[in-house]
């Protein structure tokens, strides 16, 4: 059970790209954050969390539909912790774990339109069913 | 043959616990040469070094490998054992089988194969080594210190009473330095002026020192002991001798549009100005960007008022030649471009300042003469706001790595002085960690917090947004009540994280003195030579080393001094020995070496050869062994191979690189 | 002539200038940041003491690769050496590639006494690539074969 703990936290790590290790726990990034009051775990805490390999809690807060991306903190850390992509990278996780949720690379070429942009193509891999 | 003994150091367990050494010393054994073979436990001790002596007297040994540390560290003493026992000391090679092999290395099997091929490669090279007579040469008594902040002033004081002639160049009007724009010094409390003053006058007062305000240095040449230093002395347009110091240019001076240095631009001084009241020389200079007269060529109004005739338009720039034996670096620091920190709010309000800027509007000779007042509207503010860590302890590219070290003891002194004399302005500091390491500091902290009620924080600031009404709202954030604060305040200072003063870079170059990648110069050993640069002859002193307050920078002041007069009472250096030298018969004179050379140390002399029975006269190339430093670029240029350095040859490199691929 | 390359292990032989990288690799020592013991550091007062010679002795003998470090341009103890180096080594290096040693085998990199982490990082991607390049077996003196 511990392994599959760490295994997520680790996920979460590869995910984001982020090492959360690297956090000085200055909390510059709640002291920007629009939807703090909003959020019941509050964004420098989502790198204890990560640290703790307690993704499961985050995965459960309602602070995983809170966070707007709106990547203040992210901008802001003096560290390049940057706790909005953790939090990204939870919710990519979420949605990973539904399964079908993804387009198999086999199936593009009949769906491309030249005239969608390319960062379209790449959020629609990401995101929409078949 | 040479008869060789190699000796592996065990370091306590730092070497013997990854590298099997009494292997390394049975296989040492098998290399040519070697006679001798042994290891213990610390080689460098006075017993291991014995040990040393007596191999070289029993087994009458030529050369010595010792596998320990890096040279860095113990060559000079494994040299001078050996030069002790009768032995010429570059007769020792180090084999570096610590900070390049135990240290770094975890599998014992793995380090120890490592190790022998190391002490192989040092083995291969001492079989090679030749006896070496180290030069002498002379020492200038006279140092020079590059800036003139308390650190430089410090120095210069320590050496010139020590008995030296002391030059110092400031690039300011007048010395003083950072220290002298601030109000109080903590953790006493201290009037900064009234402690830094007396050492100004008596820097200018005493007869060794010479002091060059308003002055650059232009170029270094030479080695420790002769060093040779071009000063720029930048038209100061004020004749120095005649000016008697009365101020009325300063005063009738019509353009008085001119940001003032000294206030960090929070007001404005006269175009012919010196940077405060208590300067030394206190002789004004002309700002030649800001001036009327060379602007339009219209004025002349200070020309006209000084009774002493001291102005001089036409002054040029002149440059001074000097040589120096010692040359000290005491160039300061600055605070960070805010620049990229535009969530602080510094470029849209006036009323978010830097702590330096602070420092000049609680100083009753600054902008506000000292009354605090917010710089936009000068309304007494009722809410401040510090910040701590602006731009220190980052790791991303808007700030700096490292901790500037001062910030949490001068916001303490600023929050305490704003309580104790405007006790109804309410004070709040947003801090990371409150780092108070240092005597009577944490006491210091902590009265601000318990007597005068200072309001700290955990928790950093988001963002300052400046409102319509003039007040700056502070979103930040409370982490041990795990909230999110929003507070308005009438003013927000900011605790910039320092750096290096940006021309350390260019005296660097011209020192060859290493840097850092925050541009703080690199000293000798971290813990052991902290005041000496790695470069011969180059001493710190301040924060041009590292971050440092006022009580710390006097006392490497004064160590900087003590390491130069060390240099200075010499009369002789012995100089390194390993320098380049020509072989006659392969030269063939063709000028190329001479090219390479940074140094002018080789010439061309016209000698008599015998070449294999021919005689005759031929250019040959002549290598100044007091100038040669030994870099080795003219071996490489040099198109017959006659150019050879002597300790690094290219049979003994060449010894090395076979020994490593074998 | 294939190697397996689990029991291949390279030499590799890093010329380290005095001042700068030689101090970079004790500082990468002393705060214990580990790279693979195929590296071996020979110490020259300059990388301008660099002989293409002792490159070409290095592969004649054996070496998979040759690493030179130096202090970072403009920051030469001896002001100047590290700009000869750079050029004599760009020449080299790309006559070394014509000649079959590829460019991944021959490397110049500019690490500064206060850089141990830079060194050892430079370390292990120069270990790696030489992995993936296998044995040199160009310019190798064949008497020297066993």
């Amino acid at each position: 059970m511990s392994s599959n703990k760490k295994k997520q936290a680790e996920l979460i790590e590869e995910i984001s790209g982020v090492n959360p290790l690297k956090c000085m726990k200055c909390g510059k990034c709640s002291a920007t954050c629009p939807s703090y009051n909003e959020m019941d775990i509050k964004p420098h805490q989502f790198v204890s969390y990560v640290i703790n390999e307690d993704v499961e809690s985050l995965v459960n807060s309602k602070s995983l539909w809170k966070c707007l991306s709106c990547f203040a903190c992210v901008e802001r850390c003096p560290r390049d912790v940057k706790p909005g992509k953790l939090i990204d990278a939870a919710r990519q996780m979420v949605v990973r774990q539904r399964n079908n949720t993804y387009l198999s690379p086999d199936e593009i070429p009949e769906l491309l339109d030249p005239e969608l942009p390319q960062q379209l193509l790449v959020s629609a891999f990401r995101r929409y069913r078949r | 043959m040479q008869r060789i003994g190699v000796f592996v150091c065990h370091c306590g367990s730092n070497i013997a616990a990854t590298v099997d050494v009494s292997k390394v010393a049975e296989m040492a054994l098998m290399e040519p040469g070697v006679v001798h073979a042994e290891d213990y436990q610390y080689m460098c001790s006075e017993a291991g070094q014995a040990k040393i002596a007596d191999a070289i007297h029993e087994k009458k040994l030529t050369g010595i490998v010792v596998c320990s540390c890096s040279p860095r560290m113990h060559e000079a003493t494994f040299r001078k054992a050996a030069e002790r026992a009768g032995l010429n000391p570059y007769m020792v090679e180090i084999a570096n089988i610590r900070e390049h092999c135990s240290w770094i290395h975890k599998d014992m099997e793995e380090a120890t194969k490592k190790a022998v091929i190391l002490m192989r490669a040092a083995v291969a090279k001492v079989n090679l080594n030749t006896p070496l007579q180290p030069g002498e040469s002379r020492v200038t008594k006279r140092a020079l210190i590059i800036g003139g902040g308390i650190a430089g002033i410090q120095t210069a004081l320590d050496i010139a009473d020590a008995g030296y002639e002391v030059d110092i160049v400031e690039k300011t009007p007048s010395i003083g330095g950072r220290m002298s724009q601030l109000d109080k010094t903590f953790p006493t409390l201290d009037c900064s002026a009234c402690i830094l003053t007396p050492k100004m006058v008596e820097a200018s007062a005493h007869e060794k020192i010479k002091i060059y305000t308003y002055s650059e240095v232009e170029n270094v040449s030479g080695f420790v002991g002769d060093f040779t230093v071009d000063i720029r002395k930048k038209a100061r347009s004020v004749d120095m001798d005649k000016c008697t110091g009365c101020g009325v240019c300063q005063e009738k001076c019509p353009s008085k549009k001119a940001p003032s240095e000294f206030n960090r631009g929070l007001n404005n001084r006269s175009a012919i100005y010196t940077p405060f009241a208590q300067a030394i020389p206190n002789v004004p200079v002309i700002d030649r960007e800001a001036c009327i007269k060379f602007k339009t060529g219209k004025c002349g109004i200070c020309s006209k008022v000084c009774q002493a005739g001291a102005i001089d338009y036409e002054q040029k720039d002149e440059i001074i030649t000097e040589k120096y034996g010692a040359i000290v670096v005491a160039t300061g620091f600055d605070t960070i471009n805010l620049d990229k920190y535009d969530e602080y709010a510094y470029s849209q309000s006036k009323d978010v300042i830097t702590s330096l800027e602070l420092e000049r509007v609680m100083n009753a000779a600054g902008p506000t003469h000292g009354h605090l007042e917010r710089l936009s509207d000068g309304k007494a503010p009722k809410e401040m706001v510090f910040i701590q860590c602006v731009g220190s302890r980052c790791s991303d590219d808007r700030g700096k790595p490292y901790c500037s070290k001062i910030c949490c003891m001068y916001t303490a002194k600023h929050a305490m002085l704003i309580r104790d004399k405007y006790p109804d302005v309410n004070v709040t500091v947003f801090y990371i960690d409150v780092r108070t390491p240092g005597k009577n500091f944490d006491e210091f902290y902590r009265r601000a917090v318990e007597q005068y009620g200072v309001n700290y924080i955990k928790g950093q600031v988001g963002k300052v947004i400046p409102q319509p009404n003039g007040k700056l709202l502070v979103q930040g954030s409370d982490l041990l009540d795990n909230r999110q604060i929003l507070k308005e305040a009438d003013m927000v200072v900011l605790a910039t994280a320092i750096e290096p003063n940006p021309d350390v870079r260019k005296i660097a170059t011209m020192l060859t003195a290493s840097i850092d990648t925050n541009n703080f110069l690199t000293e000798a050993h971290a813990k052991l030579r902290p005041v000496e640069s790695p470069t011969a002859g180059i001493f710190l002193s301040g924060v041009c080393q590292g971050p440092k307050d006022i009580p710390e920078t006097v006392a490497q002041a004064g160590a900087a001094a003590v390491k130069a007069i060390g240099l200075l009472a010499k009369d002789k250096l012995m100089t390194n020995p390993c320098t380049a030298h020509s072989d006659e018969l392969l030269c063939n004179g063709c000028s190329t070496c001479e090219n390479v050379c940074p140094y002018g140390a080789i010439t061309y002399e016209d000698k008599e050869v015998n070449d294999h029975g021919i005689r005759e006269v031929r250019r040959l190339a002549v290598v100044n062994s007091a100038l040669c430093q030994g870099c080795g670029a003219c071996t490489v240029a040099c198109p017959s191979g006659a150019m050879d350095l002597q300790g690094f040859s290219n049979r003994q490199i060449i010894a090395e690189v076979d020994a490593i691929c074998r | 002539m294939s190697i397996e390359n689990k029991s291949f292990r390279p030499k590799i032989v890093a010329f380290c200038c005095n001042w700068c990288s030689y101090a970079g690799a004790d500082l990468a020592g002393s705060s214990r940041l580990s790279y693979p013991a195929d590296v071996k550091i020979i110490r020259v007062p300059c990388s301008c003491r660099v002989n293409p010679m002792f490159i070409l002795r290095a592969f004649e003998k054996g070496a998979d690769g040759v690493i030179m470090c130096g202090c970072h341009p403009g920051d030469c103890h001896y002001s100047t050496g590290n700009f000869y180096a750079r050029r004599r080594m760009t020449l080299l290096f790309s006559m070394l590639d014509y000649i079959g040693v590829e460019n991944g085998r021959t490397r110049v990199e500019w690490v500064s006494a206060a850089e141990g982490v830079k060194f050892s990082d430079t370390m292990n991607s120069f270990v790696e690539k030489i992995y993936s390049l296998g044995e040199n077996v160009r310019l190798g003196d064949l008497r020297c074969r066993n």
